[in-house]
């Protein structure tokens, strides 16, 4: 079937008319239903319990936009609630920007908002605020979504590198590379594409029951860009300290092994959308596995390395299969862009 | 697997103390070099053996003289240049093809294939592939060309710097490091040219060469072998790779390659000019031979002499003696080709090596 241009976004979607009217009460209201939306007030007015609170944001610009286990309005979700995740806190609101091109289908625009609209709801929180702009056909690729997001931070919770001490352990809550090497495939167009499935999802489910159950917890992160390699050389390079992680234990889907080898990539450095790194005390290590093991998003949960003493100067270090060691750098280069 | 490892080790070992003195084993794969690196093999190995990385990354062996060749044709507005993506960012006299990408006739290809696409839907430029790389790459690139004649496309084009492996190694041996003991031999250049290629290496300079795949246990495998024949004084011709790799190679690849080729005296960054050493399209081709096309006469050009890419290729310095390494020259701003390629001894180095372990 052909598309014909009243299937598809027009510059006027943005104009702030009838048009841009109807995009909001038909297209965009539906899939996000709440009350402090349903006001279409300038700004929503938000009631929280606590004081302290965490604010974040990002943009997401992923291409291709739909892809095996998530799309770009999944991904807008899922990464900002994470990102207040693992900050110790309880996302509660979202704001959501749209940057549509002209001449977008709004069969695929009702898809991604479709699936806003259930992340959100999955993860527990409202998109209260939004914007739509639309921009002349080659200004933008088809979408470009922000979100930015606040959580109410849980009592007694207070992460921080400074916390993190020699002997420390790293939990990891399942495989990496899954999401950049889905991505990354899909454009490659390679012959296992199919087996590989992002692992975008939402984490303050996890996170919140690991923080609110355990003591241990000092630091978290979500190794997105850059996967595991960055954030790991991140704990060392902000704390001092070195890290020693062993390659039979960090979690690797032998189909994203399959994939990182076929087309030259070192799985270390692969984005993940559904995973946190958390260094925790040798104490609760075991207690924050268990809890991550029984949930849905952690079943396949390691204990990777541990914190370690620093020599020369703060180094990441992989032991690997066959007991050698090598360093594993931040890393650098090859840029892949557009991955989230 | 483990068990593999500790017996191959036990083995290097006890010959590494019998031999009691410095063992160079040079690995003339880029490949090889990086999963040397990625699995910290050099770490499990004794002191006294020593890994060097040959001459054995496509793009770092190419000759500065060709990569300005290349970056003077991407200035005209007759061509479009369809090069391998790690070629792209090799600094040349002044600048390096990625410079040059914003005027758009520079583009990326993933195959050989991929040129000759390119040539058919641009049929107003002439597209040159560069086509560099070794025996591995050669049988692909003959493969387009018969294509390209059969099709009659004639805005296709090869400048071709495609090299042999086993005249490097011969010059190796004839002067630029004659310390070195034997030689891990790469398992897919095998493939092709069959593991007998190497033989000549064995009769006329008695050094051992083995080849190996290039998983971990495979090439630990590799260097025990090569241990135990230096043990024994006795250099051979092995292959611990032995289920792919023939004696006589792949004999169809072989027969394209000769149909399209002949082999010419060509430069190499750090060897010089080694006779019969580079791969030229034949008189039958002659009309995609870019540098008859284009009327170029291949000359050598003066590499940086702050670089020692050269001297890194022969396996006379490890990367962190080259006064730019990690300073000046890193993966992302690169001054030579051995810090621009992902299997460049220089990025190997960087990315996984813990330089005060290794640097000797
Ligand atoms: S470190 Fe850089 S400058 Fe030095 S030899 Fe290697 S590539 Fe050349």
């Amino acid at each position: 079937m052909r598309t014909t241009r009243n299937d598809r976004i027009l510059l006027a979607h943005g104009g702030g008319g009838q048009l841009m009217d109807d995009l909001i009460r038909h297209h965009i209201l539906p899939s996000l239903k709440n009350d402090a939306l349903a006001g279409l007030g300038d700004s929503a007015r938000l009631n929280l319990a606590s004081s302290s609170v965490c604010f974040t944001t990002d943009s997401y610009v992923v291409k291709p936009l739909f892809f095996n286990g998530g799309d770009i309005g999944k991904l807008a979700v899922c990464g900002t609630v994470n990102d207040l995740a693992v900050a110790g806190s309880k996302p509660v609101a979202l704001a959501l920007s749209l940057i549509i091109e002209d001449g977008f289908e709004f069969e695929f625009l009702d898809k991604i908002l479709t699936s806003i609209g259930q992340a959100a709801r999955r993860s527990n929180v409202e998109v209260v605020t939004g914007d739509t702009k639309t921009v002349e056909a080659g200004a933008a690729d088809k979408i470009f979504i922000n979100t930015a997001g606040i959580g109410q931070t849980l009592a007694g919770v207070d992460l921080g590198f400074e916390k993190i001490a020699v002997g420390d352990k790293i939990v990891i809550n399942g495989t990496i590379g899954d999401h950049g090497m889905t991505i990354i495939s899909q454009r490659a167009d390679i012959k296992f594409e199919s087996q590989l499935k992002s692992d975008c999802a939402a984490l303050a489910g996890l996170t919140c029951e690991l923080l609110e159950n355990t003591t241990g917890i000092k630091f978290m992160r979500d190794p997105t860009r850059g996967g595991l390699a960055a954030t790991l050389n991140e704990i060392s390079r902000s704390t001092g300290l070195s890290i020693e992680v062993r390659e039979t234990d960090i979690p690797i889907k032998p189909v994203v092994q399959a994939a990182a080898d076929m087309l030259g990539f070192d799985v270390l450095t692969i984005a993940n959308e559904g995973k946190f790194v958390a260094i925790v005390s040798p104490e609760s290590a075991d207690e924050c596995l268990n809890i991550s093991r029984n949930h849905p998003l952690g079943a396949d949960a390691q204990i990777i390395g541990e914190v370690v003493e620093t020599h020369d100067v703060p180094l990441v270090e992989l032991e690997t299969r066959i007991g050698g060691k090598r360093i594993v750098q931040m890393p650098y280069g090859r840029e892949l862009p557009r991955i989230c | 697997m483990l068990d593999r490892i500790n017996k191959a080790q036990k083995l290097i070992n006890s010959a590494c103390e019998a031999l009691g003195r410095r063992i160079d084993i040079m690995e003339v794969c880029g490949t090889h070099t990086v999963s040397i690196f990625r699995n910290g093999i050099r770490s499990i190995l004794p002191e006294s053996l020593k890994l060097l990385s040959g001459p054995g990354c496509p793009v770092c062996v190419t000759d500065q003289g060709y990569i300005d060749t290349v970056l003077n044709l991407a200035d005209r507005n007759d061509c479009i240049i369809a090069t391998y993506g790690d070629m792209i960012r090799v600094p040349g006299k002044d600048h390096s093809l990625e410079t040059k990408q914003a005027k758009a006739n520079v583009k990326v290809v993933l195959s050989s294939e991929d040129a000759l696409q390119l040539a058919k839907d641009n049929p107003e430029h002439t597209v040159v592939f560069v086509a560099v790389g070794f025996e591995t790459t050669a049988p692909a690139t003959a493969v387009v060309v018969r294509e390209a004649a059969a099709e009659s496309i004639d805005n296709f084009c090869v400048l071709s710097g495609h090299k042999l492996v086993v005249p490097a190694m011969r010059a190796l041996l004839s002067g630029k490091n004659d310390n070195i003991d034997a030689f891990l031999c790469p398992g897919h250049v095998s493939v092709i040219i069959g593991y007998g290629a190497f033989a000549e290496i064995v009769e006329d300079f008695n050094r051992p060469c083995v080849v190996a795949g290039f998983e971990a246990v495979q090439i630990v495998d590799g260097l025990a072998e090569i241990c135990r024949q230096l043990s024994t004084g006795k250099a051979e011709l092995t292959s611990v790779y032995s289920a792919v790799v023939s004696e006589k190679g792949n004999i169809a690849a072989q027969q394209i390659v000769d149909e399209c080729f002949e082999p010419v005296d060509g430069y190499w960054r750090g060897l010089g000019k080694i006779e019969r050493s580079t791969l030229r399209l034949n008189d039958k081709y002659g009309q995609f031979d870019a540098f008859k096309r284009f009327d170029i006469s291949e000359t050598p050009s003066e590499e940086r002499k702050d670089c020692r890419c050269g001297e890194v290729l022969c396996g006379l310095i490890d990367p962190p003696v080259c006064g730019l390494f990690g300073q000046t020259c890193t993966p992302q701003e690169p001054v030579g080709p051995c810090m621009v390629s992902s299997e460049g001894a220089c990025a190997a180095w960087f990315k996984y090596g813990r330089e005060k372990i290794h640097k000797r």
